[in-house]
């Protein structure tokens, strides 16, 4: 009898070894394991037996059809896994296909330069504020301190509009004007947008883009827009930037200054390029919005964003800015949007 | 402003070169735009005179001249200049001289000219970077040493400073003010102009008379009598006009404008005996016609400040002399006009008139009123020189002006700086720029000197200090500032979210100028009245947009040129008009799709950019935003919309109109879109509603409807027949064609049922579904299709 049960169970093992799909196992575990199995046939014959012999016999069959069981899941396991391997085998891809959808465009240069320099400026606590684009003379020149006829004046080639009534606005500046009549001191606010000259050539746009900044509190002073341009600088070309505190005219501010930075050409050659215009609001700015000179200081600066991208991207034409030319737009899609990206 | 450090070196001695000048003025404020040399760098160039000239035997247009050089031996030298004749004194390359050419330098040999052997060239003031002149030969003075260095004969080592002054400071625009200015930097002393005692010999006068002191606080005259107006201007002091930037003209007008270049000071000369009686300062009378020098005609009015005689108005005070007074060869009898009109007075006078004169420059800027009589007497001095002639006596007045006094609080200075400069520095600054500083208590009274014009107030000296002491040298400190929260309304989507989800959804941004062709404008728009440019840089860019299209479809086209055909662009500006209450300027998203909607791509070519994408990419921007059918001019009538938000209509979107498109040269058929940015910006914070868990039941149901259903109007008459339990429907399916009346189609609709408590039984279904056939069949006459 024992050696009935092994042989039994040795056959069976055999067979489920080789069975070569779900199905073939699955009649094996019927055919051995089932009701009409061998085993379960010797399992029958146990009621006939001696206790001893019978405890014995029903072990061994029992040990014997655990054993098949566990071949069986193994087989199994095996069969199934290679179902799947042979599965997953025909479907693959080839990934280095292009994917499929939507191209994401790009952000305009200019707003990303913009968006970084307010950034920049937000990270000590400037607002970003706007103002409108066609202005009257009041909040474009005179409360800016040029009276008129003003030969300062003449440095602006100025747009009117509407039979001489309005001006395109010539600088952001007037954004200081409206945010100071609009709100107390302490007042941090950058005022990013276009601006209108009536010039055009290869250097000059008839519409370009400015950023102003303005800051009046108690006691600003010098020093402080100083310092802050200083590490702006640094901070917006990520590199050590040296500068140059120049002395400048500029109606709305006194002092007023000219920042240059030292710049290397593509021919080694050094030398300063201006890179914006700042200074002191001048005590009649205050009086035309309505603030005492005596109560409040301010520092005011303004810079073009066209140059600070040019710059910054090594952009060597300023038209391409505004001609919209997708193969140039897209030049700049890198991530890292306003922050980052390497020079 | 060109400065010659030689013309310089009359007034002040700087042991520092021109490169070191320019270098401390632009940290002072005065900017040097470059530094040029006063000549070419030549050299083997000596002064020589032509002896003979003979036609060339072989050459029709040159001569064979004899050239005395200085050195004993006469020169034969070829020559084609026009003006080369005996007599002529004339810059002379000698053989192993070296000239700079259009290609760089090149020495002088003996060269053979048609066969005639030639032993060096005369030049031209071309030829030696000394002007632009090429007619003919540099005709030198007769009185020069023949034989001399050229380079040392005219003083050719010198290096001109341009500077660029900005308004405030007019005091610099003459040599004496720059040397003045030099010395408060370098501190040292420096030499004011000495004119000569002019003796008075003549008693021809004209009296002077000034109807308001307040345009025209001095104004000092004198008759020279008897002076050859036809002599020479010495070559000194034509070089030393030239190196400044103005050309050399008659001696009378050569003097004047030395005189302006030397002090500041402009001056006019009048024939005087084209003048009659006396002279008046006044402002014109209305319509009151004026020839000025240029044969420009004018009609003054009360605005304009002018000099005028018996007859009216000799000149544009400030400005322009007038032709029937102008000075010629024939001069005799010449009157000398040194006058300090107000910067307001002449305020505007260039801009009415279309004038830039150098005069007028100096004016607007402001002329120090204390150095009339001097400059007259440095112009006679002058024209006495060149053009001889006796000096009449001075005419004329000043009116005196009480100098203006500026108090400079240390405490300020200190506050405006953010750092202490020392007192004892303040006020060696002070005085050194002549503002004559007394100590007061905790500060200085400052005495503003006659020229310094831009001086009205505290802030003014504090820029002073500041920029002798040198804004990089400043002493101080940035303070540490207190932060304080900004507002973060949540509601308030940025523009830059807006922006950023559009680029998502593919588009690239694009920057279009604000002005456009008017025409184009009047296709785009909708009937706005744009406002106009007075002065565009182009009739193409004649108007503010009052639509942002024009400038996207002409990137697209340009874009398309360059067989770009997918373009997807937006722009995000202003848009302007004229509204009733006045000019409106409103935030505006725009934005065009043209081409497939993705890329090209191996499983198959991407859908185009239709209006269903395109209104897919908008519900992307704004939730909410709903279409409604309506006409726009310039979009296909069959396939615009008017976007709505709620109950507001916020923007457009279509097909561009085939006939705009062809109107406008644009290819395609591009989606446009149009929105009002500040509708889109506004909103609500998210509020939270519970989730419902409940099984949800979805039965279709197609229903065949005229054409002119929309599908708003059938999902509107089931939402509202279905009942409460009807979460969501949706149209999955438009049929058309066989089995179908012409006029109709079948929308299939997807009715998505749900309560939020318990699971609903088919028959409240089946029943909500025959109520919505039964509201579709009686509002909009639909059947339901089998």
């Amino acid at each position: 009898m024992t050696s009935d049960i092994e042989s039994i169970q040795s056959e069976a093992l055999a067979a489920i070894d080789a069975a070569q799909d779900l199905r073939a196992l699955d009649e094996l575990r019927v055919a051995e394991l089932g009701k009409k199995g061998r085993l379960t046939a010797i399992l029958k014959t146990l009621g006939g037996m001696e206790p001893e012999q019978r405890k014995q016999v029903g072990g061994q069959v029992n040990q014997a059809k655990a054993a098949l069981q566990q071949a069986i899941n193994a087989r199994k396991d095996a069969l199934e896994r290679a179902e799947i391997d042979a599965k997953l085998s025909s479907e693959a891809i080839d990934v280095t296909l292009p994917g499929r959808g939507i191209e994401p465009g790009t952000l305009h240069p200019l707003r990303r330069t913009a968006e970084r320099i307010s950034a920049l400026f937000g990270s000590i606590g400037f607002e970003v504020v706007s103002g409108p684009e066609i202005e009257d003379d009041w909040h474009n020149f005179e409360a800016l301190n040029f009276p008129p006829e003003h030969p300062a004046r003449a440095m602006h080639d100025t747009f009117w509009v509407n039979g001489g009534s309005h001006v395109l606005r010539t600088h952001t500046s007037p954004v200081q004007v409206r945010t100071m009549q609009a709100r107390k001191p302490p007042l941090r606010i950058i005022a990013p947008g276009r601006v209108y000259r009536c010039d055009s050539d290869r250097t000059h746009s008839p519409m370009f883009h400015q950023i102003e900044g303005l800051y009046v509190a108690e006691n600003v002073s010098f020093a402080d827009l100083k310092s802050d341009l200083q590490q702006f600088l640094s901070l917006y070309f990520e590199r050590e930037v040296e500068t140059r505190f120049r002395p400048s005219y500029f109606p709305f501010t006194e002092p007023s200054c000219e920042v240059d930075i030292r710049y290397e050409d593509l021919r080694g050659r050094t030398g300063w390029m201006e890179i914006l215009g700042c200074g002191m609001v001048h005590p009649n700015v205050f009086k035309a919005v309505g603030l005492d000179p005596e109560a409040v200081t301010g520092y005011a600066f303004g810079m073009g964003v066209e140059r600070m991208a040019m710059l910054r991207y090594g952009v060597d034409d300023l038209r391409l800015f505004f001609d919209n030319d997708t193969r140039f737009l897209k030049q700049f899609s890198a991530f890292g949007n306003v922050f980052g990206a390497a020079a | 402003m060109k400065v010659s450090t030689h013309w310089l070196n009359d007034f002040i001695a700087l042991d520092a070169d021109a490169a070191a000048l320019a270098e401390r003025l632009t940290l002072a404020g005065l900017e040097v735009d470059e530094i040029t040399p006063a000549a070419a760098d030549f050299s083997g160039v000596v002064v020589a005179r032509i002896t003979d000239a003979q036609p060339h035997p072989d050459a029709d247009r040159l001569q064979v001249c004899t050239v005395d050089a200085g050195n004993g031996e006469p020169l034969q030298i070829v020559c084609g200049a026009p003006n080369a004749r005996a007599g002529l004194v004339a810059p002379l390359a000698t053989v192993g001289g070296e000239l700079q050419g259009d290609d760089g330098p090149f020495k002088i040999k003996q060269a053979k000219l048609r066969g005639v052997a030639s032993h060096g060239m005369l030049c031209s003031a071309r030829e030696l970077g000394l002007g632009d002149s090429h007619a003919g030969l540099l005709e030198l003075p007769e009185d020069m040493a023949v034989g001399a260095d050229l380079r040392e004969a005219l003083g050719l080592d010198d290096q001109i400073i341009d500077i660029e002054l900005t308004p405030n400071r007019g005091d610099c625009a003459g040599m004496t003010g720059v040397a003045r200015e030099l010395s408060v930097l370098y501190n040292c002393d420096w030499t004011p102009v000495q004119a000569a005692d002019i003796a008075e010999a003549s008693d021809l006068r004209r009296g002077i008379s000034i109807e308001d002191g307040s345009d025209c606080p001095a104004y000092f005259g004198r008759v020279i009598e008897g002076v050859d107006a036809s002599a020479t201007t010495p070559v000194w002091l034509r070089e030393r006009l030239r190196r400044a930037g103005l050309r050399p003209k008659t001696p009378l007008v050569d003097v004047t404008n030395y005189v302006l270049l030397e002090l500041g000071q402009p001056m006019h000369a009048f024939d005087a005996d084209r003048m009659r009686g006396d002279i008046v300062v006044r402002r014109g009378k209305p319509d009151e016609p004026l020839t000025l020098l240029n044969k420009g005609e004018i009609v003054l009015d009360e605005q304009a400040l002018i000099i005028a005689d018996d007859r009216g108005a000799i000149a544009l005070a400030g400005a322009m002399g007038g032709d029937s007074t102008a000075v010629g060869k024939h001069t005799s009898n010449v009157f000398l006009e040194s006058a300090c009109f107000s910067p307001q007075a002449v305020a505007g006078t260039g801009r009415r008139y279309k004038i830039h004169s150098d005069a007028l420059y100096r004016y607007e800027r402001g002329v120090d009123p204390s150095i009339q009589r001097l400059a007259l007497d440095r112009a006679t001095e002058l024209v006495q020189q060149i053009c001889g002639g006796k000096a009449g006596p001075v005419t004329g007045t000043a009116t005196s002006q009480a100098p203006r006094q500026v108090t400079l609080r240390a405490k300020q200075l200190a506050r405006v700086l953010g750092g202490e400069v020392a007192a004892e520095q303040v006020a060696d600054i002070l005085s050194r720029l002549g503002f004559a500083p007394q100590p007061i208590d905790a500060g200085w009274a400052c005495t503003v000197p006659p020229h310094r014009y831009d001086v009205t107030v505290e802030v003014d000296l504090i820029e002073e200090i500041a920029r002798v002491v040198g804004y990089d040298n400043l002493p101080g400190a940035a303070q540490p500032v207190a932060q304080a929260f900004a507002a973060v309304p949540e509601a308030m989507a940025a523009e830059r979210d807006v922006a950023g989800r559009l680029v998502a959804r593919g588009y690239t941004e694009a920057i279009t100028f604000s002005f456009v062709d008017a025409e184009a404008d009047k296709l785009l728009g909708v009937g706005s009245t744009p406002i106009a440019v007075d002065n565009p840089i182009a009739q193409h860019m004649g108007v503010m947009r009052t639509q942002l299209w024009a400038g996207l479809l002409d990137a697209y086209k340009r874009n398309a040129a360059r067989s770009q055909g997918r373009v997807r662009l937006f722009e995000s500006g202003l848009r302007f008009k004229q509204g009733d209450g006045g000019m409106a300027q409103t935030r505006t998203l725009a934005g065009l799709a043209a081409g497939a909607v993705a890329p090209e791509h191996w499983t198959g070519a991407p859908p185009a950019s239709d209006f269903y994408a395109v209104k897919a990419d908008l519900d992307a921007v704004a939730a909410g935003l709903r279409a409604e059918k309506a006409g726009h001019p310039a979009l296909h009538p069959g396939q615009s919309a008017r976007l709505m938000l709620a109950d507001t209509a916020v923007g457009w979107l279509g097909v561009l109109h085939p006939s705009v498109a062809k109107a406008l040269d644009v290819p395609g058929a591009p989606v446009l879109f149009q929105l009002d940015l500040d509708a889109l910006l506004g909103g609500s914070a998210p509020s939270y509603a519970p989730l419902d868990d409940q099984p949800t039941s979805r039965r279709d149901l197609a229903l065949v409807v005229d054409e002119a259903v929309s599908a708003a109007d059938l999902t509107a008459c089931v939402r509202e027949s279905a009942g409460p339990q009807l979460r969501e429907v949706r149209v999955f399916d438009i049929y058309r064609g066989a089995g179908l009346p012409d006029t109709s189609k079948s929308m299939a609709l997807g009715l998505i049922f749900q309560d939020k408590s318990r699971t609903l039984a088919d028959d409240e279904i089946d029943a909500a579904v025959a109520r919505v056939c039964e509201a579709a069949q009686s509002q909009l006459g639909a059947t339901v299709r089998q």
